[in-house]
């Protein structure tokens, strides 16, 4: 394994649905790489194709309406839209896990925990029953739930949100997989539980040297857990940048106006800066920039041509006309 | 129950809880549930637990706390959408936890709420015209053209266009359907609104749309909100003073910007630090206070200071003392008995010492 192949490499991953009001392209046309040991951050809106992307890395699109139409997952250098149903088993839950934002409805709640831990290192893993059960201790145990060995008989329902979303990080790491998919997992949290679980994933990260991407729609979550950030909106990758890079010196307006829209804690700001109008209709996206109906430094081209995929730097791309200008810091026609 | 008035009330004030409870009753302790394998004690969720607070003419009062904390039931009391247990909710001098069904809807015109979910607080199958004009007709305020025309203004003022009024609230999307919301509380002309995580529903980009709206009405309109939310960002933002709640109390209270520059509770600083700040150089240097466990449930909740199970700083007699809201600083009010006026900082003061012990009141 030489250092330079990436852990995951998406290659202009599409994927659409086939609905009643016509064809959703809900990702078109995204790549990103993630090397290994780092985490990424996807962030977007809601309908910006961030979910979809993942659940398309695992080929857990529902069949119809949704279908993968083109691109490559490379994982770790093989396609896994070429691969069978049996080998992609061999990958889902043993080699990239998930987590996903509503532990409650992931978790059975006719099963006791242990047996939905034991479940996965049985079936990947080979284990006995015996052992499988004291790996099931050891992994609450990682994961800081309290008096693991009597926890573990529990069902789901005796466990609030936040020990779920634990256990639901001790059944991902149970294989000691290579990549950690976490899909807005502290949404549904408190913020003093969130502050606990950002801290345990980046705590078993550093131990483990899993790769991780983090989903989420919160900006202040991705500042301080990931390496890098893919900022989609319309199923578009419309930015990419190492993580101090894209905050420092955004270059796409979308980005720039989340960055401002965010209220920031530690500073005085008056009224608070707004990106117009509303996210599209993934199944009416307008002509030319789908972003051109909100954007402040809109242009005649953008509403007509789509926009290039600019190179800012060697690790910066930005899908804007006016990608230099915006990443220069030219001010706004607003 | 004798109430006395704490330091933190002022005159100018528009709405003043006093002492409010929200108890619910969940049964358990007969002999009945013994027999039959029921709850052995009595179990009372203890929501809102003694709650003194005054709201200012004029201001946004932010309202903070964790799932759990009472604050929906808070806001929900003030407007006698759920039974206080006791205390008063005193509005421009009338106890509304007093009022018979009729004098309570004479002053309900006067308060109203914004809800958390959009879609779920519209009525499916009434037009987003039907839905603002409802409460001029139960109010009576309006009649035939004169509440179209008003109906069409509200629109044009939460920023929707009066060409929409026949279509139905499905139609439109989490932003917009917030927006008819706004138009609704906003249609008998309220002085006072409790808006319950009025943002939380909402996509980034448009919760900066929403909280600069309200913003806006409450400068044209002299609005007074009472602003709940679990958001400290958004909180921060909209807010003048911020309460904080914990476990059916308020455990610090004071101007927006200082209870974030310098916050005095343990629970507060703990809150205050897990918030992310979305910048990768500053989240890079910070330390976190994490705070270990999970929020104690609220059904017999725990004695002495409620936050003392997760506290880092709890001493013996935090177990047993109620800590009183008490003036740390100028309008700074916090309840903790390891701090007090002439020792604020909890990290400076001597290990094991309670300087806020003396200067209270002993607690009940």
């Amino acid at each position: 394994m030489t250092a330079v192949t990436p852990l995951l490499s998406v290659r202009g991953l599409t994927t659409y649905f086939d609905l009643e009001e016509g064809v959703v392209k809900a990702v078109d046309g995204v790549s990103f790489d993630l090397e290994r040991g780092k985490t990424l951050g996807i962030v977007g809106e809601s309908g910006s194709g961030k979910s979809v992307t993942n659940l398309s890395i695992l080929r857990l699109i529902p069949t119809p309406p949704g279908r993968i139409v083109s691109g490559q997952i490379l994982f770790d250098g093989k396609d896994i839209l070429t691969m069978s149903d049996d080998e992609i088993r061999t990958i889902r839950g043993r080699r990239i896990a998930m987590i996903f934002q509503d532990p409650m409805s992931s978790l059975n709640p006719f099963m006791r925990i242990s047996r939905q831990l034991m479940e996965i290192t049985q079936l990947h893993l080979g284990y006995g029953r015996e052992q499988a059960h004291q790996h099931a201790v050891r992994m609450l145990e990682t994961v800081g739930i309290p008096d693991p060995s009597t926890r573990v008989a529990g069902y789901p329902h005796e466990f609030s949100g936040g020990m779920r979303q634990r256990v639901m990080i001790a059944m991902a790491l149970s294989c000691s997989p290579e990549l950690l998919i976490a899909d807005e997992p502290t949404t549904a949290l408190d913020v003093t539980i969130q502050a606990q679980i950002l801290e345990l994933i980046k705590k078993l990260k550093e131990e483990t040297g899993t790769s991780v991407i983090l989903i989420t729609h919160d900006l202040g979550v991705v500042a301080g857990m990931t390496d890098e950030i893919v900022v989609m909106y319309a199923g578009k990758v419309f930015e990419r940048a190492p993580t101090t890079e894209l905050f420092a010196k955004p270059g796409n307006p979308y980005t720039k106006g989340l960055l401002r829209s965010v209220p920031d804690p530690t500073s005085e700001q008056g009224r608070l800066y707004q990106i117009p109008g509303l996210p599209p209709d993934p199944a009416h996206l307008p002509p030319g920039c789908p972003f051109a109906p909100r954007c402040d430094y809109v242009q005649e081209i953008c509403r007509q041509e789509f926009p290039p995929f600019v190179s800012l730097n060697e690790r910066h791309q930005s899908l804007c006309h006016f990608a230099a200008e915006v990443y220069g810091g030219q001010p706004a026609g607003a | 129950m004798e109430v006395s008035l704490p330091a933190h009330s002022a005159t100018s004030a528009l709405l003043s809880l006093r002492d409010l409870k929200v108890h619910f009753d969940l049964g358990g302790g007969t002999w009945w549930d013994r027999m039959t394998g029921g709850s052995r004690e009595r179990r009372v969720v203890h929501a809102v637990d003694g709650v003194t607070l005054d709201i200012r003419e004029g201001e946004t009062l932010g309202l903070v706390g964790e799932s759990g904390c009472g604050k929906s039931t808070l806001g929900r009391a003030v407007l006698r959408l759920v039974e206080p247990t006791a205390g008063s909710v005193i509005f421009r001098g009338v106890d509304l936890a007093r009022l018979s069904a009729r004098h309570l809807r004479d002053q309900r015109r006067h308060l109203q709420m914004i809800f958390q979910d959009p879609y779920a607080s519209l009525n499916p199958r009434m037009t987003v015209g039907e839905i603002i004009a409802e409460p001029m007709e139960t109010f009576r305020l309006h009649r035939g053209t004169e509440k179209q025309e008003r109906v069409r203004e509200l629109m044009r003022t939460v920023g929707l266009s009066p060409r929409n009024i026949k279509r139905y609230p499905h139609e439109f999307s989490g932003g917009q359907q917030q927006r008819i919301g706004i138009a609704r509380a906003l249609a008998a002309n309220p002085d006072f609104i409790v808006a319950d995580e009025p943002i939380s529903a909402l996509d980034v980009s448009i919760q900066a749309q929403i909280m600069n709206l309200m913003e806006t009405l409450r400068q044209e309109r002299n609005l007074t909100y009472l602003f709940i939310s679990h958001d400290l960002r958004a909180i921060r933002h909209t807010s003048d003073r911020v309460a904080v709640m914990y476990l059916g109390k308020i455990v610090e209270l004071a101007d927006a910007r200082v209870i974030y520059d310098e916050p005095l509770m343990p629970y507060t600083k703990a809150l205050i630090s897990a918030v992310p700040i979305p910048d990768p150089v500053i989240e890079a240097s910070r330390k976190r206070m994490v705070l270990e466990s999970d929020v104690p449930s609220p059904i017999n909740p725990p004695q002495g200071c409620r936050f003392h199970t997760r506290c880092p700083f709890v001493v013996p007699a935090c177990k047993q003392v109620v800590p009183p809201l008490v003036e740390v600083k100028p309008a700074h009010f916090a309840a903790c008995i390891r701090i007090s006026a002439e020792q604020p900082h909890i990290e400076h003061v001597a290990p094991g010492a309670t300087p806020g012990l003396a200067s209270s009141a002993p607690a009940r």
